[in-house]
């Protein structure tokens, strides 16, 4: 006994983990890319250091916005109730 | 001073008061008393479950730990606790819909009643209830002792009389009003927390002149202070990042935390949750430990971490929004207290009691002692937290990293991989806690990452060789994985 529900709930999960790798990449990346020189010479963004802003503050806002959008066109409204798949 | 300061944390203590009583007409009139008292009758909506998250998983360490260790290493701690946005979206995400349709389809009340359903055993109830009772027990004192301490230092009063005006609130709330109580105070903490911390933030860069003076300020200190590995360069790239397994996507193996995936109303609360809680975690977590590093270039010298944000909210902020700002650490240590009360009651009424003692108990007999046991623990906690004994004190330090993992691969795998069997989850469970307890003994942050990680590691293994090794033993009939 297959559950529709269940197909769109394991596609949901698989779309969480992804973001977190996301996630991760975007905050190591700027984080450690552009912070591992000499903390003397950065660059500053908004009087904050720049592998900071771009790590920190750039990447919540960012993360915040792909989390908007996937809920927005990936996730589906299903029903809770006893009878089986007959959720969008 | 004092006064100003200790009156909006009193009136925060009145309303979530309030909260309790107003949620025990749900507990008198419910026809269904275990799901209503340990579960809200699966009706939260999705800023309530968001703000009920946050608020359980955002604790003493979030607001008065935290801060003060950003305090001395810097930016790069600021960093590391970005390591808990996934928090926000990831363990709805992942526990997901399928998590609630199942609860709600088999009547799951606590985490326990899943794990006994999925893997048909009663060593794995005893497991988990034991786990969970003594480690979230000791770490429930670990709270008071810091929200005791908070208070003596903010109003004078001792450390006796604080714990006991705020433990004993706590303490009624939860005991009248249940779970419903938790979640719906959790939702006023969470808006404390949040407020307190944009309102702290702001003061602290206009105190200070401005981010780039104070980034200045710091970086003629130690240039180190604006870099991403701590101010003694002790922060490895490597080290920082394990702490997304410790703080982000463990998390989902925390009971407090996954029991919540189970109470949500319907997909669309879900779907909510997870764009606010999201927005909420980053800013209260990005916050608070900014603050930390800031305070350095306002309130230089600050020997003892711990008094690094009470003390820069005495320096930056009018007496009443002092108090204000303080009642945060207050709301994210009682929010979490709260939670692990009614969860540790939960399991001891509904995992130990109906399942080992007395399992035809009455409607009655059930209210009544879900009510005793409430009493009893919370009763219990706050007498132990009076004079903490060593053991609990030091039995707390394994209540995240070693409850992740035990629970993380059972939950998980229980959920997505159908041949997982009770064998595997067994024996995952007992590695998982027993090499956590090794290596932090023995080892700590073996091949420079946080302790956690291969615990987490090894408990996977186990359980997946231990449960194809055993397949033809034990067969699991149900189409968990379809």
């Amino acid at each position: 006994m297959k559950d529709k529900r269940f197909q769109i709930a394991h596609k949901e999960a698989i779309v969480g983990v992804i973001l977190v790798i996301i996630n991760f990449l975007w905050w190591y990346g700027f984080a450690y890319g552009l912070g591992s020189g000499d903390p003397r010479k950065y660059s500053y963004i908004l009087g904050m250091p720049a592998w900071f802003f771009y790590s920190c503050v750039a990447g919540t806002v960012v993360m915040n916005v792909i989390v908007y959008l996937c809920i927005k066109f990936i996730f589906k409204e299903v029903s809770f109730d006893e009878e089986e798949g007959d959720g969008l | 001073m004092k006064t100003a300061v200790i009156i909006p944390l009193l009136l925060f203590l009145v309303l979530y008061f309030l909260i309790g009583v107003w949620a025990n007409r749900f507990v008198k009139s419910s026809n269904n008393f275990l799901q209503e008292y340990f579960l809200g009758s699966r009706e939260l909506g999705g800023f309530v479950l968001a703000m009920t998250l946050i608020a359980t998983y955002g604790s003493a360490s979030s607001f008065i730990g935290g801060p003060g260790v950003a305090y001395t290493t810097g930016l790069g701690w600021v960093l590391l606790s970005m390591a808990q946005l996934p928090t926000g979206y990831f363990v709805l995400m992942v526990l997901g819909k399928k998590f609630a349709i199942i609860a709600r389809k088999k009547n799951y009340i606590t985490i326990i009643d899943y794990l006994k359903d999925r893997y048909k055993s009663n060593s794995i109830v005893l497991i988990s209830a034991l786990s969970i009772i003594i480690f979230l027990f000791s770490s429930m004192i670990a709270q008071w002792v810091g929200g005791g301490r908070l208070i003596e230092s903010l109003t004078g009063l001792s450390y006796r009389t604080s714990l006991l005006i705020f433990a004993i609130t706590v303490l009624v709330y939860v005991l009248i009003g249940g779970f419903r109580a938790v979640v719906l105070t959790d939702t006023a903490q969470g808006i404390v927390m949040l407020v307190g911390t944009i309102v702290l933030l702001a003061a602290t860069i206009a105190a200070g002149g401005g981010l780039q003076a104070i980034m200045s300020k710091l970086t003629a200190e130690n240039p180190n202070f604006v870099s991403p590995y701590g101010a003694e360069r002790q922060l490895t790239s490597l080290y920082v990042s394990t702490f997304w397994i410790l703080v982000g996507v463990g998390v989902i193996g925390l009971p407090q935390m996954a029991v919540r995936a189970m109470s949500y109303k319907d997909s669309k609360s879900m779907h909510r949750a997870i764009i606010i809680g999201t927005i909420v975690i980053g800013t209260i977590m990005f916050g608070m430990h900014l603050i930390g590093v800031l305070a350095r270039a306002i309130l230089p010298g600050i020997e003892i971490g711990d008094k690094v944000m009470p003390m820069l909210t005495l320096e930056v902020l009018s007496p009443i929004l002092a108090g204000l700002v303080l009642s945060a650490p207050m709301a994210a240590i009682m929010s979490t207290i709260s939670s692990l009360l009614i969860l540790v009651s939960s399991t001891i009424v509904k995992d130990i009691y109906l399942n080992f003692i007395q399992p035809n108990a009455t409607e009655k007999q059930i209210k009544q002692t879900s009510f005793w046991v409430t009493t009893l623990i919370g009763a219990a906690v706050i007498l132990f937290a009076l004079n903490p004994p060593d053991l609990l004190v030091w039995l707390n330090l394994f209540s995240f990293g070693g409850l992740e993992s035990v629970f993380i691969w059972p939950i998980i795998l229980g959920l997505y991989w159908g041949r997982g069997n009770k064998y595997g989850a067994i024996s995952s469970m007992i590695i998982g806690m027993g090499s956590y307890i090794l290596f932090d003994r023995l080892y700590p942050n073996a091949l420079g990452m946080h302790t956690v990680v291969l615990p987490i590691f090894f408990s996977f293994i186990t359980f997946i060789l231990v449960s194809l090794a055993t397949a033809s033993v034990e067969f699991q009939g149900e189409t968990w994985a379809e």
